[in-house]
């Protein structure tokens, strides 16, 4: 259907920049996510895709043709908001039917592509009913359907699910990742919400104060983390982040001494790094498992039992705490004492600039 | 509980009271309207008298009374849809797409009814008699709608900033210039406000005197004058000048009562909030 190329966008408000300097590819047919906490630029870098707001420097690039000057209408995409935005005066019907009444498309082929719209998204019963008579999930369904119906280049998505209960939640990102099956499009989808983005995303751009930290696959993010940002942000619980120093370095890695003594060899590549030299380890939740003969020791201060998981929130003697995830129901109770083992081929080293090391073997799944 | 109803009961008596107050003129011209002129002036007041319809009879003699209201209605149907014409689009612009001039344009906008309008009558007549807009419902239909803009917009700009932009943003997504927008969209969500600014600009028109009596002789003469024509030099007439007056407000009595609803949740918008 169509791609997207982002060409040293910039946005500023008078002197306020808040988008500096963006470039960016989507492929056809690819579900390209952005994701990074409040006030980082990507609702305004989606609304500027849209048209919505004006580009205040660079080059937007839709199917080989620069769009910076052409106003939404004419772009040829089509919108989902966070508040859904149906019009209320209408009928889920005319919602959806809007954009072609406004192109002049005869009423036959009209209720022929919105009935076909309604039988993707399940919302045959209530095409007579006004938005105000609808759920929230049904809502944005709605809100969905109006999109379809425009077969545009390609589908924007504003935070779509945060005004949705969690049950519900679950359940339209599956039916989203449906539809981007069923329609083949191209899809931009923002959220602050990295679950979402870990399971919708072709492609995950982190952005953090109107800057890209990241490109690439959930799993390119999760295991190959470019810097600090990136890994505390994708993946929950977070990664602990331990402080210690390099206390030496091969061929098959880096040995890390923790403030409480303990070493770990991590196999990333050492490049300018020197004996001695301040570094961060980053430790996945789930590369922590209680063993007695770890080298990590510390005190339980709470646990959370989700049944299938449990987490062990601990405070280390000297390094701080640390968020430890095992499978399964666990007994282990507050107060009492642990010790923990690393797993050191998945844990992630980074230098003073909160830049990673980057490991010597890949993950299998992130190339 | 005791002294919230007592509260309750003075604050009703209170607004009852009020309510008879600003009523008891009108009260009182419809009164007079059926006198006789004797009755009229009589000392004391004569509460209980003998109706006659002879004031009404001779008020109709004297002026043909259709006349005058059909260019009541002219110019205040005139006036108002000339003033919503300029200020719905304004008033967009203003909503959705402000700059930084728009708060100081608003505030210039409405300073511009603090002008007392005899200040600037000379001008206008003159410009009118060039213009040959004189006692022309064209004329009056013009000064008008100017006249009541300011107003206008202002009421139509708190009424679209109630309106949620995303709805906006929908339809410009879907395709929609900055007329559908208006049209589709923000008169149809917004018509129970445009609706009360439609009928308080009416009301107004319907009202004015100033204008119409400076501008207007006879041609296009709406009721305002029909009413000054009943306070002549030979001296008052109380009785027909009343039933003059009864008729010209009786149509504009009615037509608010009936949109009262509309009215008061027009003027409180903002209030309320």
């Amino acid at each position: 259907m169509a791609t997207l190329t982002l060409r040293d966008i910039q946005k500023s408000y008078g002197s306020l920049s808040v988008i500096k300097s963006l470039d960016l590819e989507v492929a056809d047919r690819e579900f390209v996510v952005f994701v990074g906490p409040s006030g980082c630029g990507k609702s305004t870098l989606l609304r500027m895709i849209a048209g919505l707001e004006e580009i205040s420097g660079g080059d937007l690039i839709i199917d080989g043709q620069r769009m910076n000057d052409i106003g939404p209408a004419d772009r040829g995409l089509a919108m989902v908001f966070q508040s859904y935005a149906l019009y209320p005066h209408m009928t889920v019907r005319q919602n959806m039917g809007f954009a072609l009444r406004l192109a002049r498309v005869p009423k036959a082929e009209r209720e022929q592509k919105v009935d076909e719209a309604a039988r993707i998204l399940q919302l045959e019963p209530y095409l007579d009913r006004k938005p105000g008579q609808m759920s929230g999930g049904q809502r944005q369904r709605v809100a969905i359907g109006r999109a379809i119906v425009r077969n545009p280049k390609i589908f924007l998505f504003d935070e779509p699910l945060s005004n949705l209960d969690a049950a519900l939640r679950g359940q339209m990102r599956i039916e989203l990742a449906r539809l981007h099956e069923e329609l083949q499009a191209t899809m931009i989808y923002v959220t602050h919400d990295q679950i979402e983005a870990m399971t919708m995303a072709d492609k995950i751009v982190v952005l953090q104060a109107g800057v890209i930290e990241q490109v690439g696959t959930p799993l390119q993010l999760y295991h190959h983390p470019a810097n600090l940002f990136v890994a505390g942000f994708i993946g929950s619980p977070r990664m602990n982040f331990l402080k210690g120093r390099v206390a030496g370095l091969d061929g098959t890695g880096v040995a890390v001494e923790l403030a409480g003594g303990a070493r770990i060899a991590v196999p990333v590549e050492a490049g300018t790094m020197r004996v001695d030299d301040p570094v961060t380890l980053g430790v996945r939740p789930e590369a922590l498992r209680p063993d007695a003969a770890g080298p990590l020791a510390g005190t339980v201060r709470l646990v959370e039992r989700l049944g299938g998981l449990t987490l062990i929130h601990a405070e280390l003697d000297r390094d701080g705490p640390v968020i430890v995830q095992i499978e399964g129901s666990d007994g282990t109770a507050p107060h009492q004492r642990i010790t923990l083992q690393v797993d050191p081929a998945v844990c992630q080293l980074f230098d003073t600039t909160g830049r990673a090391m980057p490991h010597l073997t890949r993950h299998p799944l992130a190339p | 509980m005791r002294s919230s109803l007592t509260t309750k009961l003075l604050i009703t008596l209170l607004g009852w009271g009020i309510a008879c107050l600003m009523f008891f003129p009108i009260f009182w011209m419809v009164l007079t309207s059926f006198k006789t002129e004797g009755a009229a002036i009589a000392t004391p007041p004569q509460l209980f008298f003998t109706p006659t319809l002879e004031s009404y009879a001779e008020v109709q003699s004297r002026a043909d009374y259709l006349s005058f209201a059909f260019n009541s209605v002219a110019v205040s149907v005139g006036g108002t849809v000339l003033a919503l014409l300029f200020a719905i689009p304004a008033a967009y612009a203003m909503a959705f797409h402000p700059s930084t001039r728009t708060r100081g344009t608003l505030l210039w906008m409405l300073s511009t009814k603090m002008l007392p309008p005899v200040g600037v009558l000379v001008p206008i007549y003159l410009l009118f008699r060039s213009a040959g807009l004189l006692d022309t419902r064209i004329g009056l239909i013009l000064i008008y709608g100017l006249m009541n803009l300011p107003i206008v917009v202002w009421m139509l700009f708190t009424f679209f900033k109630e309106m949620p932009n995303d709805i906006l943003e929908a339809g410009r997504m879907d395709g929609a210039r900055a007329w559908g927008e208006v049209w589709y969209l923000l008169l149809p969500l917004t018509l129970p406000g445009v609706a009360s600014t439609g009928l308080l600009s009416l009301i107004l028109c319907w009202n004015e005197a100033f204008w119409s009596l400076n501008l207007t002789s006879s041609a296009a003469a709406p009721l305002t004058t029909f009413i000054a024509s009943f306070s002549s030099p030979e001296g008052l007439f109380f009785a027909k000048l009343s039933a003059a007056s009864t008729v010209a407000v009786a149509p504009i009595l009615v037509f608010g009562w009936l949109s009262q609803r509309q009215l008061v949740r027009g003027l409180t918008f903002g209030a309320v909030k």
